[in-house]
């Protein structure tokens, strides 16, 4: 054990020497390139993200708070949460399905189902909430038949669901199809021969082996379904309290000229960002840490 | 338990795997699937085990027709290439799992369960890493972490793909051994995949000689050895030096030789294969009684037991290889640019099928 641990710091040494000398640009080019990265983004993350908290807070904290609890804030809160309640578990069960049936089973058409699961990536948002507009709205396919039952989606809570669980439903999927393919099946067959059923191969197998990249594709899909803006203002209508999600009410507060409200609503959103990046740089380091773990047991 | 294959074929898409493939397994046999890559023997693996469904064909355990029986009520114990062992749980739940899934009517308590893991992890020798994971194993340890888990159901046949395929030489030496050890002890039938003739050779009963989704020979190590059935096993199954030659009325040629052979007694004059094993080349340094020709050594190699020449015949210029005993090389006391007459022992013929 001893010798291995000499060695791989001995190579260690060696590479700092090495990357000093041969392989290595000089100091002048390489602080250049860390200045440039650094000046980019200060420019379009840093200063955007202070300027959205310190506007949030100019008129200071009792306006800001104010701004968040006032009805129409609040439900335009309560609506974000609503539509990420209801697209959250619904791709859950979507990505985690398509990502099983592609990784671990061969079928007719999988490439075409592959492309498929692509496509809100590559509509516009806009044209993603037009489609539903097309399909459900007064003018649309279904729209007299749902109007004669008072039945509506289009400027109501049922198309801005609609429109959210589109236009996120390729994260669970995306993330978890090159993760599953990379285990392969024979996991899952040794159970099957040791005597489980589909149910427990599921449960004790499969989903305990992707549980870091489910709660990764989650977090994403979360982070997009309380963000999207596009293809929600598209099938809402604006209507206060009632049709307005968060980026929509953000979107109405800064029309009407009331920046610290508009601001104190975003800085939520912001905060959310912070969350979810914060999030996933831990389910990083929790991977990494088991891997290297794993490493240094085996070694012994 | 008894293993029967009857006529198994199995396609995928236009890729025939096996092809009317026929093999019994007497109950308490250790057989071998040998063969290179390609030729089915993982395919016919995963079809007695239930993992794959044969297009036509039959499969039966102790003469009873299991083809259509789930893969968790055929009771065998099958252990992967890779191991396939539950990365995220701890060796001894791997080992426990099989116990655990069972329907709550057959399952044993939890002080059994405990029970009988560590029987199974001390009989792998390896109950001092009952609370690791599997990636902080190593190659040799998990094989046996994935025996034990095979061995946790009690299964009546055990099957095994390429189990030392992923391990390097000492360890690959030791676990042949350990594994022949444990099939007795066990009274299981075991039928293991392998591309290694010497691993087949050492470890089986009983030897499948495999290629092109096709049986070529089955039988003893010795019998397959000896008298292989086809070129291709004669070819598999070790160094071979090939020979073109004629043969007539048991009579075969070799270089400018003739040589007596046991088989082939009514063939009239046709071409043939000849083919003798590196070991079966005496070499001699003045031409004696018995028919020989004549070579110029090219290459000694002297490591190891076996001294390992190169030589070059004299009418023309394709090389044969030889090995001796040391002692025997001593003797000759020959170097590099010898000259020297060789004489063949043991020469097997086939008929060459294309030119017949």
């Amino acid at each position: 054990m001893s010798g291995v641990t000499n060695i791989s710091q001995y190579s260690r040494y060696n590479a700092r020497v090495a990357r000093s000398r041969a392989t290595s640009e000089p100091a002048w080019i390489r602080w250049a390139l860390i200045a440039v990265s650094l000046a980019f983004l200060t420019l379009f993350l840093f200063v955007p993200l202070a300027a959205v908290f310190t506007e949030a807070f100019r008129k200071g904290y009792e306006v800001y708070l104010n701004a968040l609890i006032e009805p129409d804030a609040l439900s335009a809160i309560k609506l974000t949460l609503i539509a990420a309640g209801i697209a959250l578990p619904l791709n859950l069960v979507f990505g985690v399905s398509a990502a099983w049936a592609i990784a671990k089973f061969e079928f007719r058409g999988k490439s075409v189902l592959i492309t498929l699961i692509d496509l809100p990536f590559a509509v516009s948002p806009v044209i993603a909430g037009l489609i539903y507009v097309l399909i459900f709205g007064l003018q649309g396919w279904f729209g007299e038949w749902m109007s004669a039952h008072d039945f509506k989606v289009i400027f109501a809570i049922p198309g801005i669901v609609l429109a959210t669980i589109f236009v996120t439903f390729p994260f669970i999927a995306r993330e978890l199809i090159p993760l599953m393919q990379a285990q392969g099946k024979d996991e899952e067959e040794a159970g099957l021969v040791l005597g489980a059923s589909g149910w427990q191969v599921f449960w004790k197998v499969t989903l305990p082996n992707i549980k870091w990249g489910l709660l990764y594709g989650i977090i994403l899909t979360n982070a997009r379904a309380m963000g999207e803006f596009g293809a929600v203002s598209v099938v809402s209508g604006h209507i206060r309290g009632l049709t307005n999600t968060m980026p929509l009410h953000v979107e109405i507060l800064y029309n009407e000229y009331n920046y610290a409200a508009a601001f104190a609503v975003a800085s939520l959103l912001a905060l959310l960002a912070l969350v979810t990046l914060a999030l996933k740089s831990f389910i990083e380091w929790q991977t990494a840490r088991q891997a290297s773990d794993n490493e240094k047991l085996a070694e012994e | 338990m008894s293993i029967a294959i009857k006529n198994v074929v199995k396609n995928f898409g236009s890729f025939s795997a096996l092809n009317d493939v026929s093999v019994d397994v007497p109950s308490g046999e250790l057989v071998a699937l040998l063969g290179p890559s390609g030729c089915g023997k993982t395919t016919l693996l995963r079809i007695i085990a239930g993992l794959e469904t044969p297009d036509t064909g039959n499969i039966l355990f102790n003469g009873t027709d299991t083809t259509d029986r789930d893969v968790r009520e055929r009771q065998v114990g099958f252990v992967f290439q890779h191991y396939a062992l539950f990365r995220h749980m701890t060796v001894f739940e791997n080992v426990a799992f099989g116990l655990r899934v069972r329907p709550r009517s057959t399952r044993p308590t939890d002080a059994e369960i405990h029970r009988r893991v560590h029987e199974l992890l001390e009989l792998v020798q390896l109950d001092w890493l009952a609370d690791r994971y599997p990636p902080q194993l190593s190659g040799g340890q998990r094989q046996r972490i994935a025996l034990a888990r095979a061995l946790a159901v009690e299964p009546k046949v055990l099957l095994l793909d390429e189990p030392f395929g992923a391990l390097d030489a000492k360890v690959r030496k030791d676990l042949r051994r350990w594994l022949r050890r444990l099939h007795d002890e066990l009274h299981i039938t075991s039928v293991f995949v392998t591309h290694d003739q010497e691993e087949a050779l050492e470890v089986a009963d009983r030897i499948v000689v495999m290629n092109h989704g096709k049986v070529e020979q089955i039988g003893t190590p010795q019998e397959v050895y000896d008298k292989p059935a086809s070129p291709f096993v004669y070819q598999f199954l070790g160094n071979v030096n090939l020979f073109h030659s004629r043969v007539n009325a048991g009579r075969a040629s070799i270089a400018d030789i003739e040589l007596q052979i046991d088989s082939h007694h009514d063939t009239q004059d046709s071409a043939a294969f000849a083919y003798v094993r590196p070991h079966d080349i005496d070499i001699q340094k003045e031409r004696g009684s018995q028919p020989a020709f004549e070579a110029t050594v090219t290459y000694v190699h002297a490591i190891g037991p076996l001294v390992r020449l190169e030589l070059q015949r004299a009418d023309n210029t394709e090389l044969i290889e030889a090995e001796l005993t040391r002692e025997r090389f001593r003797e000759l006391d020959i170097t590099e640019g010898a000259r020297v007459f060789i004489q063949p022992r043991n020469v097997r013929v086939f008929l060459d099928q294309k030119s017949a």
